[in-house]
């Protein structure tokens, strides 16, 4: 099990610089990440009042920068997954608040898009398991239409005309993230939000209570409670938490608008790929699956595979620029479900705290991380269940599924 | 597996590259949407065995699918799915060995995307290399008797036909070729892919192959843990029949309360 006392330990981690000249000023909330999570959670918190900063050496830069931004939870419901469905059910029905606030308040465009998922089977093979896969879909009570190829093409005309047919999940959304990470800093900035770009070294502690965020030159940055939201990363920060990066390879293509029109899925032989186009004539075109850890080489196999189940799905793609090969880190976790919540007395901080009655301030150590391919989607509900965790204000059932010690058994 | 053992009065262990065994199913990896599903299906199937594609996979890497593994205790089998000649096969294999300490492989070298059969040429190839290395060779193989044959003279440790082809669960499409493996080997038969449900399982041990390799069938499934112990189950009995001996068929019935004494 995880020991935070070993980070606690080391030297410089202690709680205030004495005699430090410039002695930052205490913060209510540090972030540790600048993902779209760790941002979320920074932005929703500096709305509620609260005085933010948020620490990440390259805000963006991470799996946000990689992903798709695909908004799909009823395109990529599973088997296994139910909660992880609930969760990003309840988040995307944030999204257009979300959205609203956060293209009203940084002045910037996110490209969101509602035109759903359009979901579509190569093989015979293929669309015996999207019959399933809709069956299952409707057993839930969500919304598919199955479609013919024909169907399909009708909506996709540059879809391949081998295509057998397809699901249309039309409560499905996207969004660029790149564009999400740059109206989080700039709404983050008008609510008062500190950035600081620099590396953080680890926790800094006064006792066994997390008092604040010790950057990597050493300078301790005093904060109430701090949030982990570093990703693949967050191990570094609080050992021994179940994470691992599991690694992505991801294309952008160039080519004329409307080329699509909606984001399409395909399982071409089994393989799932899919295509993200957006309102600049970008595609973005994803995404390997790698147990490599932070293996950051883009490698020909990888390319290769993602080029041709896309050829197969959309003939055309050869036309197109690759402008971009890109590898991301997923923070997966063991059941796909992130991280979100209080990390005090569940685990990861070793023996609980003894049930005396706990003064009435906020948590000091809060986890929003592992989000695995549904940070984007998940963004909203992370930030508002984080919030609430800090401000006392009632935390969504859903994200009960989320409860960081849920490992510790 | 307990239940054979009591029924049968025999010790039935599975003897491989030299270690004893008390479970016949062996396990792969692929297509589990979550490590915490695929654990509790490694639980609940009971194995010993299971495979890993070395592929994409670093052993390094923690918290991955290897720390799984170790944890329950379970014997990692690399695998060299994903390889298209003998030439990546061997080289996938001697990473494996490296990485992983140990010298046996799963020698998967395979033909054609679309069906993903084994290549029997450089599979042989293969083989009598890694043999010569020093590997302990369990190769993956079509349901091909003569075949089976060459490769155990080659020196592999037990030869493991197909039931049908990698992730298609139509299983055991020629079980009389299976039983011609069977008769003439003298390493384990190991039934590997082409496994859809718990009946398939049974079949392969009722027609007398020493253990089953299965993925697909349980990580795919809707309820992935309540599969893999249907599958353990499903092994255990249809062992316990290979060793019980069925009857003979017959084509009209016979009375099991004969009236009189013969």
């Amino acid at each position: 099990m995880p020991d935070l006392r070993r980070t606690a330990a080391e030297p410089g981690s202690s709680a205030v610089p004495d005699g430090s000249p410039d002695a930052s000023p205490l913060y209510d909330v540090a972030v540790v990440g600048a993902g779209v999570a760790g941002l979320s959670v920074a932005w929703r918190t500096a709305r509620r009042g609260l005085s933010v900063v948020v620490v990440d050496p390259s805000p963006g830069s991470g799996a946000t920068h990689a992903s798709a931004g695909m908004l799909a939870p009823v395109s990529e419901v599973t088997y296994t997954e139910q909660p992880l469905l609930r969760l990003g059910l309840a988040s995307l029905a944030m999204w257009p608040a979300f959205r609203a606030d956060l293209e009203g308040e940084s002045g910037e465009d996110l490209d969101y898009r509602t035109d759903g998922t359009l979901d579509v089977a190569y093989g015979t093979d293929d669309m015996a398991y999207l019959d399933d896969l809709a069956s299952f879909e409707e057993s839930l009570g969500l919304r598919v239409e199955r479609l013919t190829g024909r169907g399909c093409r009708a909506l996709e005309p540059m879809l391949s005309p081998s295509v057998r047919g397809g699901l249309l999940a039309r409560d499905d959304a996207w969004v660029n993230p790149r564009r999400v990470v740059s109206a989080l800093l700039a709404a983050l900035a008008k609510a008062g939000g500190t950035v600081i770009t620099e590396r953080a070294g680890g926790l800094a502690f006064d006792g066994d209570r997390v008092v604040g965020v010790r950057l990597a030159s050493g300078q301790v940055i005093g904060a109430t409670s701090v949030v982990v939201a570093a990703g693949p990363w967050s191990p570094s920060l609080v050992p021994g938490l179940p994470i691992r990066p599991i690694k992505g390879q991801i294309l952008r293509l160039r080519g004329p608008e409307g080329f699509l029109t909606r984001c399409v899925r395909g399982l071409v032989h089994g393989a799932p790929a899919y295509l993200v186009p957006r309102g600049d004539g970008e595609i973005t075109l994803g995404a390997t699956m790698e147990e490599m850890g932070f293996d950051g080489r883009v490698t020909a196999g990888g390319v290769y595979e993602l080029l041709r189940d896309a050829r197969e799905l959309v003939p055309g793609v050869t036309e197109l620029e690759l402008s971009e090969t890109t590898v991301g880190f997923r923070p997966g976790t063991p059941d796909n479900l992130p991280l979100i919540g209080p990390l005090r007395g569940t685990g990861p901080r070793g023996p609980a705290e003894p049930a005396a009655p706990r003064p009435p301030r906020p948590p000091d150590l809060l986890a929003a991380t592992g989000h695995h391919r549904a940070g984007v989607l998940l963004a909203p509900i992370t930030a508002d269940a984080i919030a609430a965790f800090l401000t006392g204000e009632p935390v969504p059932q859903v994200v009960e599924s989320c409860d960081p010690g849920r490992f510790s058994r | 597996m307990d239940g054979v053992e009591v029924e049968a009065g025999m010790d039935d262990v599975l003897t491989l590259g030299g270690e004893k065994f008390t479970s016949r199913l062996i396990m792969g990896t692929g297509g589990a949407p979550s490590l915490d599903v695929l654990e509790e299906a490694l639980e609940e199937s009971g194995t010993e065995i299971t495979t890993v594609a070395m592929r994409r996979l670093d052993p390094a890497a923690r918290g991955s699918v290897l720390d799984v593994l170790r944890r329950k205790g379970i014997k990692v089998l690399p695998n060299t799915a994903g390889c298209f000649t003998a030439g990546e096969a061997v080289l996938t294999a001697r990473l494996a060995r490296e990485a992983l300490e140990t010298n046996w492989v799963k020698l998967e070298v395979i033909a054609d995307e679309r069906t993903l059969l084994p290549d029997p040429i450089e599979t042989f190839d293969a083989a009598e290399r890694l043999v010569a290395d020093g590997f302990v060779v369990l190769p993956y193989i079509g349901d091909d008797p003569a075949l089976a044959r060459r490769l155990e003279q080659a020196g592999c440790a037990a030869v493991m036909p197909l039931g049908a082809p990698i992730g298609s669960g139509l299983g055991i499409r020629n079980p009389h070729n299976i039983e011609l493996i069977v008769e003439s080997a003298g390493v384990p038969v190991i039934l590997d892919a082409g496994i859809g449900t718990a009946s398939d399982a049974a079949l392969a041990m009722e027609l007398g192959c020493d253990a089953v390799l299965l993925a697909s069938a349980v990580t795919r499934a809707q309820r992935p843990g309540l599969m893999a112990a249907a599958m353990r189950h499903a092994v255990t009995a249809g062992r316990a029949a290979r060793i019980a001996g069925r009857i003979p068929m017959r084509r009209y019935a016979e009375a099991s309360s004969p009236s009189r004494t013969a």
